[in-house]
């Protein structure tokens, strides 16, 4: 097991640095002079000759690049000149928000994704099952963004049940109820697009794996449906979901930035909107590269679960 | 979003309709109900943003501030006015069209850039493919939206750098995909004749390679069009994508949110549009792969029932047969009779199994021999209703379990519980392939435990060190710690013991054993054969073995049934059929034995039998037989009585029997 994690670990590492390129690339397309557009509207003659010199902008582009990755692998990200702070602590009170919010999203799309395929699939074409799959329908093809402000002014303008948005710092008062107050309506809205895509994939995985013949071997020994479906085919049915589950993390922390700009998130969605708008672009570079590198974690994780469900996996 | 190519909804059609050629295709397309109504919304709304320019709307940017935030329904604005007094519903309309506008520019650009690199990568191979795939890995390490923003960041907010953003997100579907299918067509023979024949690259990729991939680049198209309108749409939300006073539906999204507090009916309609956009999409997508992908067609997924389905002619009465228990012998198990069982599969009716009888007592083994495809399998998961279902129907028959202590039960119409106390229990089954037949990802000893655990009520505990003791006893060579491996860690031989010794943990009355030996090494079969033996004779256990080998069932075997096109068409004891085959089928096959210590595959007759779902009105031997005459094809066969309990499905029976030759005059073929 050891083995197989350092060895994904090290399968990372290129990932890693190809993600590094594209992003150090897509920075250094803009057109006209790099620094004047990196710095915007704080395009002063200090701030551009102090730009080109941490950023070697007069030398070649792999020098560049290796000047910018080794920064960033010290955690410096350089200025962010819209804020007058560094990037990497503006990432920094960031980050928590972002996390909390599609962490728990991506737990209530698990959850009730697996649920709900798990049912549809055992109940194929009753009820049960078109129900659920008209809703996973319907979920898969709602704009996040819209079901926001739709819960907004439903659960909060006219039933007044959950704040509109108005999360201004974590762990800033109000306590960890008032904390779970503000998340429900965000982290809700986030789930469902997800909720709809893992549902429907499991029940195409649970029906895949309910026609093979350990199914039909666990019935032939007596054993009652529930513990059939429970432990023979869900747990399989799991094994081939979680790798999905994993790559669903990235559109979940994909969608906290609509949810994060309807709710008023304080999270780095908002920060990355807010800096592209201001033409920021250090602080959008920064940004992209940890967000990134996390979901390169996540999935890393993935297949580390997957491998500790499916011993199979590990010998690959 | 996100999906990767998923076996579609399975649609009402375990057959496929015969269609072919373009008007097929939408046939089959709007045969589905549900791709109809995505049709129906989608063609609603395309007219709609089509027509915009001749509807009689107001001018969706002209600003009248005496008349802002009118609520809907109002006199001149049926919808309702933003907060510059424009009108929503000429807004609504007009931004339907430029969403969609840009969500089908971008699903262009992505198919076209994708298929290019797809096609290359495939085309050229080598490093050209590793330097593509590898970009397009990385692309998709990106989460999705993240890398669309780093692109908006660098290229500016505006409605153009949002659509190339999009797709080029969405570009390695397209590549992936492509080049899957263009690798799979790509060595095939007339495109390498093309090679030698001196065509040039760009005419081969364009003439032989991409009509080919054609298809899955539409399905792909169709899966992600929703997804890039929506995201399109997410980016002009955002403020990012579409800047006034141009208005899509996601910046009149982004102009509702502002809104929420004072107007909230601002940003309902924008969202519900895309919403039906998307609904419309999806379900066209669903049809249209259902339609074009070919790997979904054979793979329709039905979940088998946990019981087999039944239409027997008392089955509504009770969980206990209507018939009276017959009188059974004390020494009998199991006495089947008249057992049919069907397969329906679309409109079509495939008789697996017709009108099966036999009797199996205490102790004795009875062979079922037959080639693959002669029902012999579908006899034996009938027993405790184990058919997959759908599709399979049992339709007649009875099946008698006797020694219990209620006296005998029809297992055809006992009920699932029953049944469940049955299975594992007084009867047992093992699978042909033990390693499927295995649950990859729980340990040997536990799946033993478990039968255990079910059937004697064991605690956990106790169970596995039963389970390691039975395991010790058929012969699994350091049985201790096998139980904890998994059954892809062991053998096939050794799989095959713990299946046994799965079989056997609760002592069972009737053992079935389904081609035990078939997936093994021929002295693994050998040795898993005597060890089955072996343990039958200590537990007293009555064996049904099942086999298309005929040396194996003469090793074995009391008595023997032979199988052709679902039907029983000679029984008898081992000695008696193998010294007078009464039928002609059972003396081909046994011709085929030459030395019956040397497995045989029954196989080896010519021609294939006949499909179960048209057979010949006659003897479903017939078109097979050398000693078919036209009374042969007149009517069904009946199994006839010999000699003692030796029987046959034969006109003929008494001469096959006594090795005369065919009748004289009779026509030998024809
Ligand atoms: S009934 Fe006729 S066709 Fe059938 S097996 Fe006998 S001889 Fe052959």
């Amino acid at each position: 097991m050891l083995a197989y994690i350092v060895k994904r670990l090290l399968q990372a590492v290129p990932v890693l640095i190809g993600i590094s390129i594209i992003v150090f690339l897509v920075m250094s397309v803009i057109p006209g002079n790099q620094a004047t557009a990196l710095l915007g509207a704080f395009a002063t003659p200090e701030n551009v000759a102090a730009l080109n010199e941490t950023l070697r902008l007069d030398e070649p582009i792999p020098v560049q690049y290796f000047a910018w990755l080794g920064g960033v692998l010290q955690g410096d990200f350089g200025q962010a000149y819209s804020l007058g702070r560094p990037v990497a602590d503006e990432l920094a009170g960031r980050i928590g928000p972002t996390f909390l919010l599609a962490g728990t999203a991506l737990l209530l799309c698990t959850v009730f994704g697996l649920l709900a395929g798990s049912a549809a699939a055992v109940r194929q074409y009753g009820w049960t099952d078109r129900i659920l799959s008209l809703l996973v329908l319907v979920g898969i093809s709602t704009p996040s963004f819209w079901l926001g402000i739709m819960a907004i002014v439903l659960f909060s303008l006219t039933l007044g049940w959950f704040p509109t948005g108005d999360m201004y710092s974590l762990f800033g008062g109000g306590g960890l109820l008032d904390l779970l107050w503000h998340l429900t309506l965000p982290a809700l809205t986030l789930a469902v697009v997800a909720t709809g895509v893992v549902a429907r994939l499991t029940r195409a995985n649970m029906l895949e794996v309910l026609r093979q013949d350990y199914v039909r071997t666990a019935r032939a020994k007596g054993l009652p449906e529930r513990t059939v479906i429970g432990r023979h085919a869900f747990r399989n049915a799991l094994v081939a979901m979680v790798p999905i589950i994993g790559i669903q993390a990235g559109f979940v922390i994909g969608g906290a930035v609509y949810i994060e700009e309807v709710f008023q998130w304080p999270g780095l969605g908002r920060m990355l909107v807010t800096a592209i708008s201001q033409r920021d672009i250090l602080l959008v570079q920064g940004g992209v590269m940890v967000v990134a590198t996390a979901f390169v974690l996540i999935n890393l994780t993935a297949d580390v679960v997957q491998a500790l469900l499916d011993p199979r996996v590990r010998e690959r | 979003m996100g999906e990767p190519a998923e076996p579609g909804e399975p649609v009402a059609a375990l057959a496929e309709p015969a269609g072919s050629g373009r008007a097929g295709a939408w046939a089959r397309l709007t045969a589905n109900r549900m791709t109809s109504v995505g049709l129906a919304v989608l063609g609603l709304l395309l007219a709609l943003t089509a027509l915009a320019p001749v509807l009689p709307l107001a001018d969706p940017d002209a600003t009248d501030l005496s008349r802002h935030l009118l609520p809907p329904f109002s006199e001149g604005a049926w919808l309702g006015t933003d907060q510059f007094g424009r009108d929503l519903l000429s807004r609504l309309v007009w931004g339907t069209r430029v969403s969609l506008g840009v969500g089908l520019a971008a699903t262009l650009a992505a198919a076209l850039v994708g298929a290019t690199i797809g096609l290359l990568a495939a085309y050229y191979g080598r490093l050209v493919d590793t330097l593509l795939m590898r970009g397009i890995d990385t692309v998709l390490a990106f989460p999705y939206l993240l890398l669309a923003l780093a692109i908006v960041a660098a290229l500016g907010p505006s409605l153009l750098n949002a659509l190339m953003a999009i797709a080029i997100v969405n570009v390695p579907f397209f590549a992936r995909a492509v080049r899957g299918q263009a690798l799979a067509i790509k060595n095939l023979d007339y495109i390498a004749a093309a090679r030698l024949s001196g065509f040039s690259d760009a005419r081969i990729i364009l003439t032989e390679i991409l009509p080919n991939v054609f298809p899955v680049v539409v399905v792909t198209m169709a899966t992600t069009l929703s997804w890039m309108i929506l995201e399109t749409a997410g980016l002009s939300f955002l403020g990012l994508g579409a800047q006034p006073p141009t208005a899509d539906l996601g910046s009149m999204l982004g102009n509702g949110r502002e809104l929420v507090h004072r107007a909230p009916w601002v940003a309902v309609l924008p969202g519900v549009v895309i919403l039906l956009l998307a609904v419309g999409i999806n379900l066209v997508s669903d049809g249209v792969r259902d339609v074009l992908d070919p790997r979904l067609k054979s793979g329709v997924l039905v979940r088998p029932a946990a019981l087999t389905a039944r239409r027997l002619p008392d089955a509504a009465s009770a969980a206990v047969s209507a018939a009276p228990a017959p009188a059974l012998g004390p020494d009998l198990v199991l006495s089947v009779r008249g057992l049919s069982t069907r397969f329906e599969v679309g409109g079509r009716v495939l008789k697996a199994v017709e009108d099966v009888s036999f009797d199996i007592s205490r102790g004795e083994t009875l062979g079922l021999v037959g080639e693959s495809g002669s029902g012999k399998s579908v006899t034996a998961l009938s027993l405790a209703g184990l058919v997959a279902s759908p599709p399979g129907v049992m339709v007649k028959g009875e099946v008698w379990l006797n020694g219990g202590s209620g006296g005998p039960i029809d297992l055809a119409r006992a009920d699932l519980a029953t049944l469940q106390a049955i299975r594992g229990g007084r009867i047992a089954y093992i699978f042909q392939d033990p390693l499927s037949a295995l649950n990859p990802v729980l340990r040997a000893g536990e799946q033993v435990a478990e039968t255990l655990v079910r059937h004697r009520g064991l605690g956990r505990g106790a169970a596995m060190a039963e389970a390691v003791r039975l395991l010790d006893a058929v012969k699994l060579p350091g049985a201790r710690e096998k139980a904890r491996a998994f059954p892809h860690e062991l053998s096939g031989g050794q799989r095959q013991r713990v299946m046994i010794a799965m079989a056997l943990a609760n002592r069972p009355d009737l053992l079935i054993a389904d081609e035990p030996t078939t997936a093994l090494d021929v002295t693994t079969q050998q040795r898993v054969l005597a060890l089955l033996d072996e343990l039958r004779r200590e537990t007293g256990a009555a064996l049904l073995f099942i086999s298309h080998d005929f040396a194996v069932i003469g090793d074995l075997c009391d008595r023997v049934a032979v199988m052709y096109a679902g039907q029983i068409v000679e029984q008898g004891s081992a000695a008696a059929l193998f010294a007078r085959p009464a039928h002609p089928y059972t003396e081909r096959l046994l011709q085929c034995v030459p030395d019956l210590k040397a497995p045989h595959d029954v196989t080896a007759i010519p021609n294939l039998p006949p499909a179960v779902d048209r057979l010949p009105p006659g003897c479903s031997f017939a078109p097979r037989c050398h000693r078919a005459t036209q009374a042969c094809r007149e009517a069904p066969i009946a199994l006839r009585a010999l000699d003692g309990d030796h029987a046959a499905r034969c006109l003929y029976a008494e001469e096959v029997a006594a090795g005369t030759a065919a009748p004289a005059g009779a026509p030998a073929h024809g």
